[in-house]
């Protein structure tokens, strides 16, 4: 019996979620557009980036935590994932500070 | 009897059933794993943009006085603004914030499919499907038009120390800045576009199945929420892209 309703009625959709993120995803987008052209580049430049970097990584969680439902899964699962991530910060870091470094050298030697 | 089971693999390789490994299927685990691998390769190819950026000098002065230059890297939103039949109107960046609301909205119509297929109502996967690919051929599109815009440049080139003309942009040469920024700028955006078309093929491919009905007689809508993985990473990715190359 329950097989046979479950087949003849249509089970609601349940989308509240999914434009409830899309509208944070748009709202995101839509700040990180008035920061761009507001802010004075001039004399914020690295505020600018700093908010942009945190701007991009709320989106990243919530394309991922809801779009790819990685919230949902097991810890192990998402530490499998998150976990590497998280090192790769660290390459970020050190490769950009060396790029500093070569163009200084470059500066020196030419 | 007891030589079927000695034949060729040891008894305790075979797993007995239960619970699956981190409580998901094999092909789902096996995507975040690949797009985990993914993930590293993109991290490369921004993280080297990172260290060839700065070690190039930046433009000293006030920005409204910016000239483009092989010397100093360009400040990004001066290279993109340019709008398709918007012809000499200085936009920056809004061409590209319409590809991320493509890139975005397809994503939801993306996780709607997935949401549909949970429900096994056909004809939602198929509507949903339809509307994502439609989105990846729009972003395509539009990558199309910024890649032509960026090759051919504008009008008034760049004149370089030795009075040669540059107009746009390739492998060699760069109107915009030094030429390494145009090599990253295909490399990196090139990458995203292949993850992009071959996220369509497969988008494609799994209208086609749920058309056919073979995901009905199959009795589950997995590979559509296999494939919206990929799909939503490439999403992902260009959000990144977004950043450290337009905006940053």
């Amino acid at each position: 019996m329950a097989q046979h309703s479950e087949n003849s009625e249509k089970i609601p959709a349940q989308t509240k979620e999914i434009w409830r993120t899309f509208w944070i995803l748009l709202g995101i987008t839509a700040l990180e557009f008035l920061i761009a052209f507001t802010v004075d580049a001039d004399h914020y430049k690295w505020t600018k980036v700093g908010i942009f970097i945190i701007l991009t990584i709320v989106k990243a969680y919530f394309i991922v935590a809801i779009f790819m439902h990685l919230g949902s899964e097991v810890k192990a699962l998402i530490w499998t994932v998150v976990l590497p991530c998280i090192f790769v910060v660290w390459l970020v870091v050190a490769l950009i500070v060396e790029g500093g470094y070569i163009g200084l050298e470059r500066l020196f030697f030419n | 009897m007891a030589s079927a089971n000695t034949s060729t693999t040891a008894e305790h390789l075979f797993w007995k059933g239960g619970v699956q490994p981190m409580k998901v299927g094999y092909g789902k685990l096996m995507m975040w794993i690949f797009l985990l691998s993914d993930t590293f390769t993109f991290s490369a190819l921004l993280i080297s943009y990172g260290l060839v950026r700065y070690s190039f000098p930046t433009f000293e002065g006030l920005r409204k006085n910016f000239e483009f230059s092989t010397t100093w890297w360009p400040i990004p939103e001066r290279v993109f603004e340019a709008v398709p039949f918007l012809h000499g109107i200085s936009a920056p960046l809004v061409f590209v914030g319409i590809m991320t609301f493509i890139l975005i909205m397809s994503s939801v119509t993306m996780v709607l499919a997935v949401e549909a297929g949970h429900r096994r109502d056909k004809a939602d996967v198929e509507k949903y499907m339809l509307w994502t690919i439609l989105g990846g051929f729009a972003f395509l599109s539009s990558q199309a038009w910024e890649w032509g815009h960026f090759i051919h440049g504008t009008e008034e080139g760049l004149t370089l120390a030795n009075g040669v003309k540059v107009f746009g942009a390739n492998l060699v040469q760069n109107q915009y800045g030094p030429p390494a920024f145009a090599d990253f700028f295909f490399f990196i955006t090139g990458f995203h576009g292949t993850h992009v078309l071959s996220g369509v093929v497969l988008n494609v491919l799994i209208f086609y199945n749920t058309a056919n009905g073979v995901y009905e007689k199959r009795g589950h809508y997995d590979m559509v929420e296999k494939v919206g993985l990929y799909w939503h990473f490439v999403d992902l990715v260009w959000v990144f892209v977004f950043t450290f190359f337009y905006l940053v």
